[in-house]
């Protein structure tokens, strides 16, 4: 029996969703709607009478104070037009799931049937169906994910009502296992890896074939019943396994880089010579005292922190799911990278969580290519997917930002970042490493398996094209995911399990095929993998990415132990083999082997790749404009620019405060609305000692030299963790590289440049970071980040995300970067240099420029160093980081922040081949900061400067007034603090 | 005279704020601080019966997929300890008429209200009569927030506190009920007890932000008539340590702002009345 139950607010109670809906379609569309209002809809299959379903609905759904409800009868009326959306069979229905628990515990029994939810959305108004049909496709369904339907009050009063739906998916098992002949033509072979979204090139094809042609592997297949010919299972798993998302081809290829005096230079594995030499070398130079446990291993990196806890921190990329369905697209991101700290080691209780999103500017207004989505859209969409995902899974969002270049419309950028903490030992063993032993059972825990986000992991390796699947997109359940890392923590300290990994893209074929390779070897049953729905062949359900799982390897003897708490704790866990040590990737059905492939070939067999790159700087056209006459409204107009004003909007949206620790938060100041440099937190709530995370992000800077872009994050990164008196040793640096397709072909003509570009910022990250003493402890690179169906395409700028991770030793040292009190002097520390090229301020004009801003670690560390100490020491009462917007914004914002004027000379900065006042006001030279200091500490704290580029430029004043003068002493800027902070903290108030 | 003060913390299904919660109730001096998951509960290893203090902490109870808190009241209704047959309801129902202290806050606030432990103003504690629900603004929020307290309210949590200032992390806590009459009577008892202030004049207020969620009457916390159930949308044990003030790098912060005291209050009643 169907049953639709539909609950609505009473007509005299406000509808505050519904209503800012009907804000939305106004404000983004342009359509006359006077208001509308939502009602739920349950459609509940299963064995109860009507009468218990209006039970149900009375004593389980509704809030008698504001709610109405109706049982197969609709509560819609009076509306001018109402819209239905519910979801397409088989989509993650989180509501669904919790409304067929809920009545499961009611009814005390199973359902006997399923649960779908859907929303009706009644629209007040006079608006034509072909705007309705554009409210349903433009705001409220995705497609891919959703269906709707439309209904006018004439329809619904001619009895046009909408009859239950129910999306099933029907299915039946299917145990077909296809068996495909390689022995083809190397056409055949392309078109094979074509249609099945294999994304493997001609060489990796033809590896494939040689491998089959091999007489000891016949013969190894014949044992266990398996032909010349590869099966669906086995092709679908190496093309998993073989993934740039997982096998980074791109960085471990054989690079010939020709530089721009043709001198020429063959690397090979920017990986293993920039990344990974880079951490090897500095911590090397750190001897005894090198912190770093567990780096580019694991899912995560493992830094100590203290004698007992250690620190875990990964960074994720979720763009091309993003960018087609945005709030499934970023939930996914933010739990899934929870699950990377989280299979790290034996395990981490998850700390903080980190975003940083690049997307087209809100107001985009040209016309949108095929496929692609309003930026507002995905804006909307990312920000309430990460803010789902991170509050209801109780982890802070602690830090992040926001980026805005019109590159980013056709894939926007999304990082997510969780930072963990684990015991330094649990059991006696150390807890950063882990080893899956043969004999040990395969377990998988959490979410079923079912048809979502097949193909994700070679999907993501391409660019988005007309025929990207529907399929790679999911919906993340945070609660799910929660009742399962609740559980796994004590199972953890239980010692229940010898090791753990998360099932992100390629699912239980990345999972257990990479913790196979600790004991070497495994026998995965895949028909004992619990199922949303039937209808999954055996290699769907191998590659299926179904969220909110985890793998884990338990030794025999703990196996009934493991399997009674997770029932307890209501969690499903099921055995679905075991590790061995046969050397085989070893997969069965219902007994009957699917695939059978030799773990070297599987891991190791993939060919490398051998790439051109060439680098020739290219020129910008040099801005000729005149330094303005009216600065006060310059600055003004900078404060407003998107990459410059206030997120608090959006800050405020992510909970930064639970688990009790927040010590700086991303808002503070007088009026708790400045912007934080960095995030400080207590992990441990009995004691001081603090975490400190921060992040650098300058892809405008990529225009002219990605050497430069990667140095500049870098030190953006480190300057944001020295502000809030971070200290540089037990640090950590993530590297996150999103980079348009790089490897030259027909649809990318330019690729031996952008590769160039590519070893520019790697030659860049070894330099800074050896230079800096920062490891690397963790990263990843996302490398196919273009749009391209018909002629047009979209690539975006080469952009590094840069974030650290690492410790203040006593939280109550921390310092703020807003001003404390009147007569406090401030100071400029660094040097300014003509670097406008790639600024905030060029492109305020449309010019990028030529002069880049240069990071100068040898003059920059003792610098720092200093700083260090004198925030140590208590010397400092405010400390900001000066990057987009340069001297004048980081000025402006200390002041403001503070809720005081400021007068400053900028005479008195010190600064190297500068004769215009605007740009020693907005260039952006690196490593510089804005600090004020208590009079009472000037003598200390200039005795520590001495010898240092650090001048005094003014002071904090009384009032509110912002007084800048110039180098002749004339006054060239004078505002109210108010006006300025009103300026910069208008473009992005609603959203 | 003083006794053990027992205090349970629940755990499970979304929770997310026990950690900072049991901290709170050590430092407020609990001699037993326990962090229980609902399934202890359900399979009979911990009962409500050996503990004084409940606290329902904040979080999102089955993802607040049915509104807040709803489906985890419906657990609280409905579930049977799995060892003896008995409703965790029944539980409840032992643990209020003991006299025992049930503090929830946030999404423990919601789950005390839909369960209808507040107000309970006739002594009926299983029957809902007010609600929270989604803020004006149609966004989750977190921002500090001023709060005054009800000096005539019979809340054992707040005596001797007249300022507050915490932070509210929701998107349902529009304090709301339909009867203006039933309004008159919680504020006519003193069981509203704590309000959003404005911070230039001190009173009520129904302006955002000060009143983050259009609350009626700007009311944030709530009590029974007993004073010992208590429920509040605001986070005091988001603010266990003076640095999670967040000005506290301008001014000085005093041991008595913390959010902690409210627990001491409930550990010395505790001690003196039970």
């Amino acid at each position: 029996m169907i049953h639709r139950i539909e609950i609505g607010f009473l007509e005299d109670v406000g509808d505050a969703y519904g209503a800012r809906i009907a804000r939305r379609i106004s404000e983004h569309l342009g359509f006359a709607v006077d208001r509308a209002r939502t009602i739920d809809v349950y459609t509940v299959e299963g064995d109860i009478s009507e009468g218990q379903a209006e039970q149900i609905a009375r004593e389980l759904f509704l809030d008698p104070i504001t709610q109405e409800f109706r049982v197969n009868r609709p509560l819609a009326r009076d509306f001018d037009w109402l819209i239905e959306v519910g979801y397409l069979p088989g989509v993650t229905d989180n509501v669904g799931r919790t409304a067929r628990e809920t009545i499961e515990t009611f009814l005390e029994r199973p359902l006997g049937g399923g649960i779908y939810t859907s929303r009706q959305y009644l629209l007040w108004g006079r608006l034509s169906r072909e705007e309705v049909e554009q409210i349903a496709v433009r705001l409220l369904a995705n497609t891919l994910i959703q269906r709707y339907e439309i209904r006018s009050r004439r329809q619904w009063e001619e009895g046009r009502i909408i009859p239950p739906r129910v999306p099933k998916v029907r299915g039946e098992a299917v145990d077909h296992v296809e068996e495909i002949d390689l022995e083809i033509p190397d056409s055949d072979l392309m078109r094979l890896s074509q249609e099945r979204v294999l994304v493997l090139d001609l060489r990796e094809m033809r590896a494939i074939q040689a491998y089959l042609r091999r007489s000891e592997v016949l013969e190894a297949r014949q044992r266990v019943g398996l032909g010349p010919r590869i099966t669906d299972v086995e092709i679908e798993a190496l093309a998993q396994t073989w993934s740039e998302h997982c096998k980074h081809k791109i960085f471990n290829a054989v690079i010939r880089y020709v530089d721009e005096t043709g001198r020429q230079r063959v690397i090979h594995s920017l990986f293993d010579t920039f990344i990974r030499g880079a951490t090897q070398k500095v911590r090397e130079a750190l001897g005894h005292r090198d912190w770093c446990l567990s780096v580019f291993k694991d899912n995560a990196g493992v830094i100590r922190f203290n004698d007992e806890w250690n620190l875990v921190f990964k960074v994720e990329t979720h763009n091309t799911p993003s960018a087609l369905e945005p709030y499934g697209g970023a939930l996914t991101g933010i739990v899934g990278v929870n699950r990377d700290p989280f299979g790290t080691g034996k395990g981490a209780k998850l700390i903080f969580n980190t975003d940083v999103f690049c997307f087209a500017p809100p107001d985009y207004d040209k016309p949108l290519p095929p496929r692609l989505l309003h930026p507002r859209r995905i804006f909307e969409g990312v920000r309430e997917g990460v803010e789902h995902g991170g509050n209801k899974s109780g982890i802070p969002t602690v830090n992040g930002s926001i980026v805005f270049d019109e590159r980013y419309a056709g894939k926007p950028l999304v990082y997510c970042g969780t930072g963990g903490l684990m015991p330094r030992t649990i059991k006696g063993e150390p807890a950063h490493e882990k080893a899956a032993r043969a004999g040990d059972l395969i377990v998988m825990t959490g979410g079923r398996i079912g048809k979502d986000g097949i193909h994700g992991a070679t999907f993501s390796s391409e660019e988005l094209h007309e025929g990207s699947p529907a399929t790679a997109v999911q919906i993340g359940d945070p609660i799910t995911q929660k009742k399962m890392t609740d559980f796994l923590l004590k199972a953890r300290d239980e010692g229940l399990y010898t090791a753990i990994t998360d099932n992100g893209a390629g699912g239980l074929s990345s999972s257990v095929g990479e913790m196979a390779k600790d004991c070497g070897g495994c026998e995965l049953h895949l028909d004992r993998a619990p199922l949303k729905y039937q209808g999954l062949r055996p290699w769907e359900i191998l590659l299926s990415e179904a969220q909110e799982r985890m793998t884990l390897a338990v030794p025999p003897e703990k196996e009934a132990r493991f399997l009674e708490l997770a029932r307890r704790m209501g969690v499903e866990a099921t055995v679905l083999g075991r590790f061995t040590d046969s050397g085989y990737f070893h997969v069965l059905y219902e007994g009957r082997t699917v695939a059978y492939l030799d773990m070297d070939f599987l891991h190791d067999g993939v060919p490398r790749m051998e790439l051109e790159a060439r680098w020739s700087p290219p020129r910008h056209e040099e801005p000729d404009f005149p330094c303005p006459e009216e600065l006060t409204s310059l600055l003004l107009a900078m404060l407003g620019r998107l990459n410059i004003c206030s997120k608090e909007s959006v800050v405020r949206q992510y909970d930064h405060e639970v688990q009790g620790g927040s010590a700086v938060k991303p808002m503070v100041g007088a009026m708790e609305d400045g912007p934080g440099d960095a995030a400080v937190l207590r992990p441990l709530l009995d004691s001081t000692e603090g975490v400190v995370v921060s992040h650098g992000i300058c892809p405008r800077y990529s225009d002219i030299d990605t050497y430069a872009m990667m140095a500049a994050a870098i030190d953006e990164a480190l300057r944001n963790y020295l502000c809030v008196g971070g200290v540089m040793d037990r640090l950590g640096g993530l590297d996150n590289f999103c980079w348009p397709d790089p490897v030259q072909s027909e649809k990318t003509p330019d690729g031996h440049y952008k590769l160039a570009q590519l070893v520019r910022a790697n030659q860049a990250l070894y330099d800074i970071t050896t230079a800096y003493g920062i490891p690397c402890i963790s990263g990843k690179d996302s490398m196919k980040n273009d749009y391209k169906i018909g002629e047009t395409k979209i690539s975006i700028p080469p952009t590094v995300l840069f974030s650290l991770i690492g410790r203040i030793p006593d939280v109550r040292k921390a310092v703020t970067m807003d001003v404390k009190r009147p007569g406090d002097l401030v100071y400029v520390l660094g040097m300014t240099r003509p670097e406008l090229g790639g600024s905030e301020y060029f492109a305020h004009y449309g010019f990028v420029g030529n002069g880049v801003p240069r990071v100068r670690p040898d003059d920059f560390l003792p610098l720092y160093r200093s700083l260090q100490d004198a925030i140590q020491d208590g010397l400092i009462a405010s400390c900001h980081d000066c990057s987009d917007g340069g001297l004048g914004v980081a000025l402006a914002e200390t002041a403001f922040a503070g809720g005081y004027g400021m007068e400053v000379e900028l005479g008195k900065v010190p600064q190297e081949g500068l004769d215009r006042d605007d740009w020693i006001l907005f260039s952006e030279s690196q490593g510089r900061f804005v600090i004020t200091v208590h009079p009472e500490h000037r003598e200390a704290f200039e005795e520590r400067m001495a010898g240092l580029p650090a001048a005094m430029v003014g002071r904090v004043r009384e009032d509110s007034l912002f007084l800048v003068k110039d180098r002749t002493g004339r006054l060239i800027v004078k505002s109210q603090i108010q006006k300025l902070k009103a300026s910069w903290k208008r473009p992005l108030a609603d959203f | 005279m003083s006794r053990r003060v027992r205090s349970m913390v629940l755990w499970g299904n979304g929770i997310n704020c026990e950690v900072e919660t049991a901290h709170a109730c050590r430092l407020a001096g609990a001699d037993v601080v326990e962090i229980v998951h609902f399934s202890d509960l359900l399979y009979g290893d911990r009962r409500l019966d050996d503990y004084d203090l409940l606290c329902l902490p904040g979080g999102f109870l089955d993802g607040d997929d049915l509104g807040a808190a709803k489906a985890a009241a419906n657990r609280f209704r409905y579930a049977k300890v799995k060892t003896t047959g008995e409703r965790l309801r029944d539980q409840l129902d032992r643990f209020i008429r003991d006299g025992k202290l049930i503090f929830g806050i946030c999404n423990g606030f919601q789950l005390m209200v839909k369960l209808g432990l507040l107000p309970a103003l006739d002594g009926d504690y299983g029957h809902q009569t007010v609600t929270l629900t989604f803020n004006d603004s149609g966004r989750f929020e977190d921002r500090w927030v001023h709060l005054g307290v009800n000096p005539q309210s019979p809340c054992v949590f707040t005596r001797d506190c007249r300022r507050l200032y915490f932070p509210v992390r929701h998107g349902e806590g529009k304090f709301y009920c339909r009867d203006p009459r039933l309004l008159q009577e919680l504020e006519d008892r003193g069981l509203v007890v704590l309000r959003y202030l404005d911070p230039e004049t001190g009173l009520p207020t129904q302006k955002y932000p000060w009143n983050p969620n259009g609350s009626l009457a700007a009311v944030a916390g709530i009590c029974d008539p007993s004073g010992r159930l208590f429920g509040m949308m605001p986070h005091p044990e988001a603010f266990n340590h003076p640095t999670n003030h967040p000005r506290w790098t301008r001014q000085a912060v005093r041991d008595d702002d913390l959010g902690i005291r409210l627990f001491r209050n409930a550990v010395e009643f505790i001690k003196n009345h039970l």
